[in-house]
């Protein structure tokens, strides 16, 4: 059956009504909905979310639900996300997805780094991995203590697997001051990971990348380019020989070696062009 | 590459173009960077067509840009491109890295425009330029152009004059008669055509009573448009005597015989990129291989038009 078989799976938009919307920080809204083929999503996949008039993002799932409910979260940081913010509940959205690979699982003793809205797809990971009697310790950042996000759920993960906790902001607001990096290489000098998982602002990752090559420990990483398409057509999301969209957005640290010229240094604007990182 | 890919039978002279196959990249398909397009060549293409690029750089449209439909997908990216000044750079890249032909996709809003950015993408290496005049959903380039013999006639004529290398010109199906458009292209000196570019098209969501695409229109693509580029190719072949690149929905070694046998000398794949990946061109290639095998064929140009036999 061809013309079935041509249907780029999951890539149909479906309209579905907000069910809730919370606030998980003075920037960041938490939007709950249903949809059955989202809800099926692994930790670390995105989907596309389409705001009628305005525009479409990309977001990656925070949770999911058997009932078909998922949530993603959204930090303010332009028109579309503005807009979004400004929805209510039983307003109409788009979604298309879920996209991309997933993160794999690794039952031994893991580290997630995640900062910002970075945490979504490590939260997801991180519930769904309590369950593989693994030991999950957790560094978060954020730039100050009100944009810290999930710290009594995170903090009560990492205690319940015997892992361990590190928040820093950038004020000194709570926890270390700095970095997420900052606490990261005493940690790795101390204790042996099976695997870092991460995911936030590039430069971040690529701090985080670096110290994993240097301790060799596995790596994966979560990134995030500019998307249109979000089917591995339009070559928005290229980093390397690689497509954001389809490849990833998941990718290994053997995979951001080959990429490691752009990989926390550059990314392609709308026009296509080559453009650092901020 | 497989034995039987090297196949001298299969190989492909478009106008002096020299293909290993007759499969080529489409248009706007993954081709702004030298690296995705190296990802396609080791897919098994015969040749890429890069993104089409102008003489400035274009952000493209906001999101949505591309929305699935029953049987294709309905785009209005917006030809998003960094401007034939930074693009250059990439061209050089991939001419360092793969050795098929690559084929410059260009539009401009002025014969004058479309001249500049061809010759500076042969300057830079491009194997042959394909003129888009057949966009359907940016003003003033593309269809605009495509639609109007007066117009096309004077931008195929100036690109000529500015090239020596050959020139595609890619032709839209949203015309009345789309043979009198490739008869005025091969007159004002086009060395081949492709047929087609993307249908003009547009979907609507109910719920919301909004046109998905911020555009509002955009171009029809994949297998649903395969029916009418073989007609496009079919008729184009009655009239003109330079190769005709088919190009609309193939997805399978099926499709692309279908366009051989109506006339096509190689045939384009876009949309069903997303659906195989870069190796569909590896498959479409083994399976009109197969196909010429099992006819007793021994060339892909004995079955060029072979569907016009009285």
């Amino acid at each position: 059956m061809k013309l079935s078989a041509y249907l780029i799976a999951n890539n149909r938009l479906r309209t579905t009504r907000i069910l809730s919307i919370e606030n998980e920080s003075p920037t960041v809204k938490r939007f709950t909905f249903k949809d059955k083929l989202c809800s099926e999503a692994k930790p670390g996949q995105f989907l596309m979310l389409w705001i009628p008039r305005v525009d479409e993002i990309p977001l990656s799932i925070l949770n999911t639900e058997k009932t078909g409910i998922v949530s993603v979260i959204v930090k303010k940081v332009g028109e579309a996300t503005e807009s979004l913010h400004k929805k209510k509940a039983d307003d109409i959205i788009g979604v298309r997805g879920p996209f991309g690979n997933s993160f794999t699982i690794e039952k031994g003793n893991v580290l997630m780094v995640g900062g910002g809205t970075g945490l979504a797809p490590l939260t997801f990971l991180a519930r769904s991995l309590t369950s593989e009697t693994s030991k999950i310790s957790f560094v978060i950042g954020a730039k100050t203590r009100s944009e810290l996000l999930f710290v009594d759920e995170l903090r009560e993960l990492c205690r319940k697997t015997n892992g361990r906790f590190i928040a820093t902001t950038e004020d000194g607001s709570y926890g270390v001051k700095g970095l997420a990096t900052k606490p990261l290489e005493k940690l790795l000098k101390k204790e042996r990971f099976n695997m870092i998982y991460t995911c936030g602002p590039e430069k971040m990752m690529r701090k985080v990348f670096d110290l994993a090559e240097k301790y060799r420990v596995p790596l994966e990483a979560s990134l995030e380019r500019l998307m249109r398409c979000a089917i591995g057509l339009c070559g928005s999301c290229v980093i390397g020989r690689y497509r954001v969209c389809r490849d990833g957005p998941v990718f290994t640290g053997k995979q951001l070696e080959e990429v490691k010229e752009e990989f926390g240094f550059s990314k392609r604007d709308f026009d296509g062009k080559i453009i650092a990182l901020e | 590459m497989n034995q039987h890919l090297k196949n001298e039978g299969l190989s492909v002279d478009l106008a002096g173009l020299k293909l290993a196959n007759p499969t080529m990249l489409a248009s706007g398909i993954l081709g702004l960077s030298a690296e995705s397009l190296s990802s396609i060549v080791d897919g098994g293409a015969g040749a890429v067509v890069t993104k089409s690029v102008g003489l400035k750089p274009r952000r493209g449209y906001p999101n949505p840009t591309v929305v699935q439909v029953d049987c294709g997908l309905v785009n209005a990216v917006g030809l998003p491109n960094p401007g034939i000044s930074e693009f250059v750079k990439e061209i050089q890249e991939a001419k360092k890295t793969f050795d098929v032909p690559i084929v410059v996709s260009v539009y401009g809003f002025s014969a004058e425009e479309y001249a500049s950015v061809a010759e500076r993408a042969v300057e830079a290496g491009a194997d042959a330029v394909e003129l888009n005049v057949s966009c359907p959903h940016v003003k003033e380039t593309g269809l605009e152009i495509g639609q109007n013999p007066k117009v096309l006639a004077e931008v195929v004529g100036k690109v000529k004059n500015a090239v020596k290398k050959p020139v595609f010109v890619k032709l839209s199906p949203n015309v009345t008669d789309i043979s009198e458009v490739a008869a005025v292209s091969v007159k004002a000196g086009a060395d081949a055509v492709t047929a087609v570019n993307t249908v003009k098209a547009m979907v609507i969501d109910t719920e919301t009573a909004t046109p998905i695409l911020s555009n509002r229109t955009g171009g029809l693509s994949g297998p649903a448009v395969k029916p009418v580029a073989v007609r496009c190719v079919y008729e184009i072949y009655e009239t003109v005597k330079v190769p005709i690149i088919g190009c609309g929905g193939v997805t399978d070694w099926r499709d692309a015989v279908e366009l051989l046998l109506a006339g096509a000398s190689a045939v384009q794949i876009g949309t069903a990129v997303a659906l195989k990946g870069p190796r569909v061109f590896k498959e479409v290639t083994r399976g009109v291989s197969a196909y010429l095998k099992r006819k007793g064929f021994k060339s892909v140009s004995e079955i060029v038009g072979l569907s016009h036999r009285k």
